[in-house]
């Protein structure tokens, strides 16, 4: 084994290099998968709160079939198992396009937006009934009362959860290396391989992703002191 | 298609179940369900040491058990699961098997978050639960043991059982480092067939789901016992924060 040197894998251009292209792809995941899943969220929300048993039905099946299955068959699911359903057509242009990654952000993005729906959902459960019926009382109609009252302070409930969730976002990343995309972990494993400092590539790795994660945490931190209301909750 | 989905289920349900058992090691769902079951066994008791540390005044406690839990919380799993693969056998000097390595990694990482789970229940008892047993005589330690403990365990235990279902969920990452368990017995099929991938794992994903809801479903009921059962014996009801403290692979 050789000497403990992390300067030997920062210092050496083609293994900093490789590092740094794992790195952008980790954030191209994760930014990705997170606007998909938050979007997605919104959607699956306002099913929840449409009228409509079938509506509801789908969204409650959709959110308990992707908390219950793990996230890795998830993405196996689709990059193996959707893929090979799809016609030749769209299997080439796929194949073209970095499918692994456009499967990666897809399958981490449905799969997260459940959590978020359900953050959302029990964030907009806790405000009080009365809130809506002032807001209507005021004026407001339906959409209005979501819009300017309710949703506001859903959010507010739900950060919590939420950025927890958009931790885990950020850790589920390292789960497409095992369908092939070229992100941090994935990185890592090949730096390993040429370069045999196991230990050290290893510690730098743990150092970024740790690094982002707290980076997180600590921007949930702010965004939840700047919406707190003073003298509320 | 349905066809398809019943003559692989009906070719493999052996290897499904207990792997290439009696001819090689324990795979299929018996190997994560005893992995799970195992790491998180192992990790209740590293847990409530760390939780206790973690609500200990001593900075020689509090410090490593919070770095832990950080580290736990702050890095994928996948890389934790890498570390162990690199570090326990330069530590032993044995080659371990990779169910081993698995079992170590989880009981780390379950042991972290299980460990704010029961932080979260010894915090949520309130102070007057210390108070009253300082008054009656016990010490501190007596108190936390004979007192806190059995009540904030008892009322974390849905959130132990959600936790659970998140250890068999995280026992799918076994499958890059080749442990012998579901995903990888639904690999190997996918590998003898070869045409049929969508089929195999959306048969791997329904026995996930069954599992998994099952289980969930049994948490949720469970959570509604112990809330009439602990409201009906102090005639207030109970909040229990730490049961919203679930995590995802």
């Amino acid at each position: 084994m050789k000497g403990f040197d992390p300067l030997a894998i920062l210092q050496n251009p083609e293994f900093g290099r490789m590092l740094l292209h794992g790195l952008e792809m980790t954030f191209v995941i994760a930014i990705g998968s997170w606007c998909l899943a938050m979007s997605l969220a919104l959607v699956l929300l306002a099913i929840r709160l449409a009228p409509s048993r079938i509506l509801e039905g789908v969204a409650i099946a959709y959110v308990s079939y992707h908390r219950n299955v793990p996230t890795l068959v998830q993405l196996i699911l689709w990059y193996f198992g959707v893929s090979s359903l799809l016609p030749d057509q769209a299997q080439y242009w796929l194949n073209d396009h970095n499918a692994e990654s456009i499967f990666a952000i897809l399958g981490l993005g449905l799969c997260q937006a459940a959590y978020f729906s359900e953050d959302l959902r029990s964030g907009l459960r806790a405000v009080s009934p009365g809130q809506e019926e002032a807001a209507r009382a005021l004026g407001h109609g339906r959409i209005g009362a979501l819009r300017y009252v309710l949703m506001p302070q859903a959010i507010r409930n739900a950060l919590p959860a939420l950025v927890n969730h958009s931790v885990s976002l950020f850790k589920n990343s390292s789960l497409a290396m095992a369908i092939g995309v070229a992100e941090l972990t994935h990185a890592v494993k090949e730096v390993e391989n040429v370069s045999f400092r196991t230990f050290e590539v290893y510690l730098i790795a743990t150092v970024v992703y740790l690094v982002c994660s707290l980076m997180i945490m600590a921007a949930g931190e702010l965004l939840m002191r700047r919406a707190a209301i003073a003298g509320g909750r | 298609m349905i066809a398809d989905i019943i003559t692989i289920v009906r070719d493999n349900w052996l290897l499904l179940l207990v792997g290439q058992y009696p001819n090689g090691p324990l795979g299929g769902i018996a190997a994560t369900l005893i992995l799970s079951v195992l790491s998180i066994a192992l990790a209740f008791p590293v847990s409530v040491l760390l939780a206790l540390a973690r609500l200990s005044k001593a900075p020689l406690l509090y410090w490593p058990a919070t770095a832990v839990v950080f580290i736990a919380r702050g890095v994928p799993l996948l890389m934790l699961i890498l570390w162990t693969y690199f570090m326990v056998p330069i530590i032993t000097g044995y080659n371990v098997p990779g169910f081993a390595t698995m079992l170590v990694t989880l009981v780390i990482y379950e042991g972290a978050f299980l460990s704010e789970i029961v932080r979260g229940g010894i915090l949520a008892l309130g102070r007057g639960q210390m108070e009253a047993a300082k008054a009656l005589g016990h010490g501190g330690a007596s108190a936390m043991l004979y007192i806190i403990l059995p009540q904030a365990l008892f009322n974390v235990l849905p959130s132990i059982l959600s936790q659970f279902v998140s250890a068999i969920k995280e026992t799918t990452l076994g499958y890059v480092i080749n442990v012998p368990e579901l995903t990888f017995a639904a690999n190997q099929i996918n590998n003898q067939l070869l045409t049929k991938p969508f089929q195999v794992f959306f048969i791997l994903a329904l026995i996930y789901y069954v599992v998994c809801w099952s289980l969930t479903r049994a948490a949720t009921l469970l959570e509604r016992r112990i809330v009439t059962k602990r409201s009906g014996l102090s005639g207030a009801p109970l909040a229990l924060t730490a049961t919203a403290a679930t995590v995802e692979p």
